[in-house]
């Protein structure tokens, strides 16, 4: 039922704070960094400088496993957005890691019909640099 | 100590016209507010409290609102959590009055949203807060954050695309029923299905009207209402809540509805029993069916089983939206305040043959913002006096 595609979404520089870089940068350097509290363990996503289950400004950062399945998805088929105009079919979608946090992302490298609930995807970076040309990356998913 | 049953909604007034190029958004406020002073019998001159939302006004918008109508009040709130904006302003007005602080509370809203032609469900998403980073590269519209969620409790619960559209076709018979709604033509379920597809699962039938419209609420002690113009309707429970992304993994069939629907029944001393009809923002069909769940109406699931074959209809299993809802009556936007209006409405009775017969206890609930990435609830129980 899908028009014929005719590009995937493509992304402009993330808008990076002083929360996200180390995010950001991550994925320029084509790992996936998830936040994990010194003090009371919790995992978290999206970033922040501080931890919102206890408050401790003693976040540490690791490379996740890229990892994870679909846990909902939606495909577009209609946005007004220039930059989204001519993506359109494309897959939104909420990817479970298996880290625990959920990410908002696309998944591409399938068509938008064989996308499901439950199947497994991988990380995926599309490298954008920043601002001041740093080599920052968006995160999206594929098949794995 | 609770306000329940002693603050009363005295005056409302839901801007006729769907469509007003010639009007700006303070224009239709003021005409709205003159509709529900006239409404309830009173004047500019009796509001001492100033509640306002729009889409479109800044930061300080109540202060523009309060200087165009020539108001000096001694009470403001414009917050603003989306379009449940409304609802949660007749629970912070009748707090307000019961604590002493404003005696007759108005609460605006107007919007010039189809005469802007304003891309409310498939335009730009992106926006200065910090989290809109990880949403804006995405490309996710307002309509597929919704269709995130519908997806998920098909996959969960076996919900059908009939079920969703059954809501679609049931509130556009109530709009038949109203002359001042905007798309009043019958739909059948297969009319639903065959509309375009927007954003998986959710079809163009599933989607609000996009409209300009406004309204007006007017809200006093309940001792006070008892001497103006129309029959009070009485605030017996009130509730609030945020539904978010949490620290990454919530659970998206959980909405704010879930904590502000059991605050308002447990202020009421209510159960869902109690209820005779909903108003329930409707931006989209599954909108209704997982607030409909959450609320209490029925169970996590069984929400598709329901709405279907009319069970939103009225004479129904639970009538919801007999004024023909954003589904096909009035969506400008930020539709709260028409939920508000609906109810109350209702309660008065007498609406010919949208009329809810005997209706006693009406339950309004209010969603503001994207429903699979973050939104506000307001819910209240309110009853003829």
């Amino acid at each position: 039922m899908s028009e014929p595609k005719k590009k995937d979404p493509e992304y402009g520089a993330p808008a990076v704070d002083q929360e996200s870089r180390a995010y950001w940068e991550g994925c320029g350097r084509g790992e996936l960094v998830l936040q994990r509290c010194r003090d009371c363990g919790t995992v978290q996503h999206r970033p922040r400088a501080i931890c919102a289950t206890c408050l401790s400004s003693g976040i540490e950062h690791f490379v996740a496993s890229g990892r994870g399945t679909v846990y909902t998805y939606s495909v577009v088929r209609q946005n007004q957005m220039p930059a989204f105009r001519e993506a359109v079919p494309y897959v939104v979608a909420y990817v479970q890691l298996e880290e625990g946090p959920q990410l908002l992302t696309n998944v591409v490298g399938c068509a938008p019909e064989a996308v499901s609930i439950g199947m497994p995807v991988r990380v995926d970076f599309v490298p954008t640099p920043g601002p001041r040309g740093e080599p920052l990356g968006v995160p999206r998913f594929v098949p794995a | 100590m609770s306000f329940s049953g002693q603050i009363a909604i005295a005056g409302v007034y839901e801007h006729p016209s769907r469509w007003t190029p010639d009007k700006t958004t303070y224009q239709i406020m003021g005409e709205c507010a003159r509709g529900a002073l006239e409404d309830a019998g009173l004047t500019l001159a009796d509001v001492d409290g100033l509640f306002a939302a729009t889409m479109t006004m800044g930061g300080m918008g109540v202060v523009q609102v309060a200087e165009y109508l020539n108001l000096k009040p001694r009470y403001l709130d414009g917050s603003n959590i989306g379009g449940s904006s409304f609802v949660s302003h007749v629970a912070h007005a009748g707090a307000a009055i019961h604590a002493g602080l404003c005696d007759v509370a108005l609460i605006l809203y107007g919007s010039t949203a189809a005469s802007d032609a304003m891309a409310i469900g498939t335009g730009d998403t992106s926006s200065r807060d910090p989290g809109s980073a990880f949403v804006s590269p995405y490309g996710m519209t307002l309509v597929s954050s919704y269709a995130m969620v519908a997806q998920r409790h098909m996959h969960q619960y076996g919900t059908t695309s009939e079920q969703l559209a059954d809501i679609a076709v049931s509130t556009r018979y109530h709009a038949s029923l109203n002359p001042d709604a905007k798309m009043r033509d019958l739909i059948t379920r297969e009319d639903v299905l065959a509309s375009r597809v927007i954003a998986d699962p959710l079809h163009l039938l599933d989607c609000c009207i996009i409209s300009d419209g406004g309204g007006a609420v007017v809200v006093t002690s309940l001792e006070r209402a008892k001497d103006l113009r129309r029959k009070p309707v009485v605030v017996r429970g009130t509730g609030e809540s945020v539904a978010h992304r949490e620290i990454g993994a919530p659970d998206l069939t959980t909405i704010a509805a879930k904590q502000s629907g059991a605050q308002a029944f447990a202020m009421a001393g209510m159960t869902p029993a109690d209820v005779d009809l909903c108003t329930i923002y409707d931006s989209f069909t599954i909108t209704v069916l997982v607030t409909l769940e959450n609320l209490g109406f029925c169970k996590p699931g069984e929400g598709g089983a329901f709405v279907e074959n009319g069970g939103t209809r009225l004479g129904g299993r639970m009538p919801v939206n007999p004024d023909g809802g954003g589904l096909s009556s009035n969506h400008s936007g930020m539709r709260g305040i028409f939920l508000v209006i609906e109810a109350a409405r209702q309660l008065r009775g007498g609406l010919g043959a949208r009329q809810v017969e005997g209706a006693e206890v009406a339950l309004v609930h209010g969603t503001g913002g994207y429903l699979g990435l973050m939104h506000s609830g307001a819910t209240l129980l309110l009853t003829a006096d």
